[in-house]
């Protein structure tokens, strides 16, 4: 099995566990492979670590720490991301009664989201993948204008019929899911790449390309963000996943926003290019930014957030603190289960 | 072929993008001395004189030049639209609707003209170009509809209109009732460089017009590589969906592809008629908004490349001319070489992507 979680909710995890422990102690010999610690150290009897295709350690997972496994995984120690005091500031990006329908039979309709996200602050949104968080994040970006200007907010303006250009202009910046097509630019250098959403740092004059500027921006994030590629000029399909989205976020949080919205900070990335990655998330909160984080990946969430909400078939939950939640009240709610009227908890 | 098989490269050769062209002109070479051979010539004489006889001469040089001029123009604008994935194949048809603005200004103004009606024209020829590819511009951004298809199909539709102007409200009076219009006067002619005194072009139909293809080399050359227009078009080509993520105007996008490639093909357009042609009729099919697509492939979509392809493809045209009269082989040769080409090209293309490999025994 590869990845056999990725579109379940932490109950049917369970449940999924409980059948597989069974074929397992009636005979059935099951390999399982997936990035996420803990379910290894659930369920697995031995694993087999590999790195950068080589075979590294053969280990009893059950005695292994997340920590022991995530250090076998990267060859050194393993950096933990820093917790912060968080002190909530003005609203910066809100939603108020967004709705979108469905774009063609596989899309899914956006029913009426509330949110308000405030400076400072990092709330997640977690989900079973499907459940609308594509569609969420073109509707706050601008890819997919509202059909209502005050459906989306920034800072009190109403942006909601805004283009995904003009919101970045205002401070909007955002990093998709997808990396190679969306992020970025495949066959085109880093330099170029910063130009696709950067271009308004300084790197046009007359409508030509300062190439001078672009190279500077694009080496800055390569060394601000330990991007390891041959060079600025370097292929944006020659880096792996997690230097490619370290540059993509570099060249985001570098552009000084007031919010971001981040897809999936750490899908496909390597366990030490994650950790990287929500350092600087976190780092650009405390600096003031509000921060959106939609991820599958509910671990994620909770290491991370300040607060949390839940997609579930195009509605948005109520938000939680963190610390006032626990993985099986998340996991209901995925399920669809949420109170459906219940007033912001976290606005108080 | 056994023992031989194509692998995947990781990345594009960027070695092979420059040689597959060469590749592909060599490989058109000999085969083409096959065909010459098959045909029951001295295939070296052949040889001798489609590529080299054509420009052993001013006269020849001069006639290069004024066939590589409009193709080369052509080629710069549909491949600003081709590098954002925007197929314009109609060029030709954009081509007689520059030629057709152009000439509406000639006659209107034939016996009171001035210095001023040349430029007029040309800024109408581009007019005239832009406004034939705005309609395929305006259905696709507005209704999706292909507009490889529907420029084609407007083409045939220019072709008729330039038919039905020369026989119907256009034609010369004086004309014998032949589908042709007045013979411009000068103020509607591009100068012959022969007219400047310049002896060494005395006798040739080179023109001022290829001064128009000379200033867009360098302006498309910093429209492609160093204008930020120019950098959105080609992310909406490569990867429709960054276009989207930084929110670069998809239908802007399309419009501008379509009209800078529809102005391009519409000064070529008044190159001919206020050029070697010198007026508008029904036989003037030159197809250079065809041949400009393989140009702009020859050429690599980049304006260097370009240069070069248009006139290695004006030389095939001259050839095939002159293998024509010298050998009473048939004109045709000119398509067959230009076929070869672009069909040698496409092959030698995938040596970009693939490499070939020996077959490993299993």
């Amino acid at each position: 099995m590869d990845e056999p979680t990725s579109v379940l909710t932490p109950q049917a995890v369970d449940q999924l566990f409980e059948t597989l422990r069974k074929l397992s102690s009636e005979g059935t010999a099951i390999m399982f492979v997936s990035h996420k610690l803990d379910e290894i150290r659930r369920l697995c009897h031995r694993a087999t670590i590999f790195r950068g295709g080589k075979w590294v350690a053969e280990v009893d997972p059950r005695k292994e720490t997340e920590e022991s496994l995530a250090a076998l995984m990267i060859g050194r120690e393993f950096p933990r991301t820093q917790r912060r005091e968080h002190a909530p500031g003005a609203a910066a990006l809100e939603l108020v009664n967004l709705s979108v329908p469905a774009d063609g039979p596989f899309g899914t309709a956006l029913k009426g989201i509330n949110l308000e996200l405030h400076s400072g602050e990092i709330l997640g949104v977690a989900g079973v993948s499907g459940n609308g968080q594509a569609e969420l994040l073109e509707a706050i970006t601008g890819e997919q204008a509202s059909s209502d200007s005050g459906m989306v907010r920034l800072l009190g303006q109403p942006i909601g019929r805004l283009g995904a250009a003009e919101r970045r202009r205002l401070g909007l910046v955002n990093v998709p899911e997808e990396r190679l097509g969306r992020g970025a630019v495949p066959p085109m250098s880093l330099i170029e790449n910063t130009l696709l959403t950067a271009h308004r740092q300084g790197m046009l004059q007359h409508g030509l390309v300062s190439q001078a500027r672009a190279i500077a921006y694009a080496k800055a994030c390569i060394e601000g963000f330990d991007v390891r590629c041959s060079g600025a000029a370097a292929k944006a399909q020659s880096l792996s996943g997690g230097n490619l989205q370290k540059f993509i976020v570099g060249r985001e949080i570098r552009q000084l926003p007031r919010a971001m919205v981040v897809a999936q900070p750490t899908w496909g990335v390597d366990v030490a290019a994650s950790a990287l990655i929500r350092q600087q998330i976190i780092d650009l909160a405390v600096r003031g930014v509000a921060v959106l984080v939609i991820s599958e990946d509910l671990g994620e969430i909770l290491e991370m957030c300040d607060r949390v909400a839940v997609i579930a078939a195009g509605r948005l939950s109520p938000s939680k603190w963190v610390s006032d939640t626990s993985a099986e009240e998340i996991g209901r709610w995925m399920a669809g289960m949420f109170p459906q009227d219940a007033p912001e908890l976290a606005a108080a | 072929m056994r023992g031989l098989r194509l692998v995947p490269r990781a990345q594009p050769s960027r070695a092979m993008l420059f040689i597959a062209p060469l590749l592909a002109v060599l490989l058109t070479l000999i085969v083409g001395l096959g065909v010459f051979a098959w045909l029951g010539q001295n295939p070296l004489r052949a040889f001798r004189v489609f590529f080299i006889d054509p420009v052993s001469d001013m006269s020849g040089f001069s006639e290069l030049l004024l066939k590589a001029s409009p193709l080369c123009l052509i080629a710069l604008g549909l491949a600003i639209g081709f590098r954002a994935s925007i197929w314009n194949i109609g060029a030709e048809g954009q081509m007689y609707m520059g030629g057709i603005f152009a000439t509406g200004l000639a006659i209107r103004f034939h016996d009171h003209g001035g210095a001023w009606l040349l430029p007029a024209m040309v800024v109408a020829g581009a007019l005239g170009g832009m406004f034939w590819a705005s309609i395929t511009a305006a259905l696709r951004a507005q209704f999706h509809a292909n507009e490889i298809l529907v420029s084609l199909m407007l083409t045939y539709v220019a072709d008729l209109v330039v038919k039905y102007l020369v026989f119907g409200p256009w034609q010369d009076p004086q004309g014998n009732n032949f589908p042709i219009t007045v013979q411009f006067s000068d103020d509607a002619l591009f100068p012959l460089f022969a007219s400047w005194g310049w002896g060494a072009f005395e006798g040739t139909r080179l023109n001022a017009s290829v001064f128009l293809t000379v200033a867009a080399i360098p302006l498309a050359w910093l429209f492609m590589e160093r204008s930020f227009l120019g950098f959105q078009l080609q992310v909406t080509g490569l990867a429709p969906g960054a276009a989207r993520y930084a929110g670069f105007p998809e239908k802007r996008m399309i419009w501008l592809a379509l009209l800078i490639s529809g102005a391009a093909a519409g000064l070529a357009g008044v190159s001919e008629v206020a050029g070697p042609i010198g007026q508008l009729n029904d036989r003037w099919q030159p197809l250079y908004g065809f041949t400009a697509i393989i140009v702009a492939a020859l050429g690599r979509m980049h304006a260097v490349g370009i240069v070069l392809a248009s006139l290695l493809m004006a030389l095939l045209y001259l050839g095939g001319e002159a293998v024509q009269i010298t050998l009473q082989l048939p004109k045709a040769l000119s398509q067959v070489f230009q076929g070869l080409l672009l069909m040698f090209l496409l092959g030698c293309d995938v040596l970009v992507n693939y490499r070939i490999a020996r077959r490993v025994a299993a």
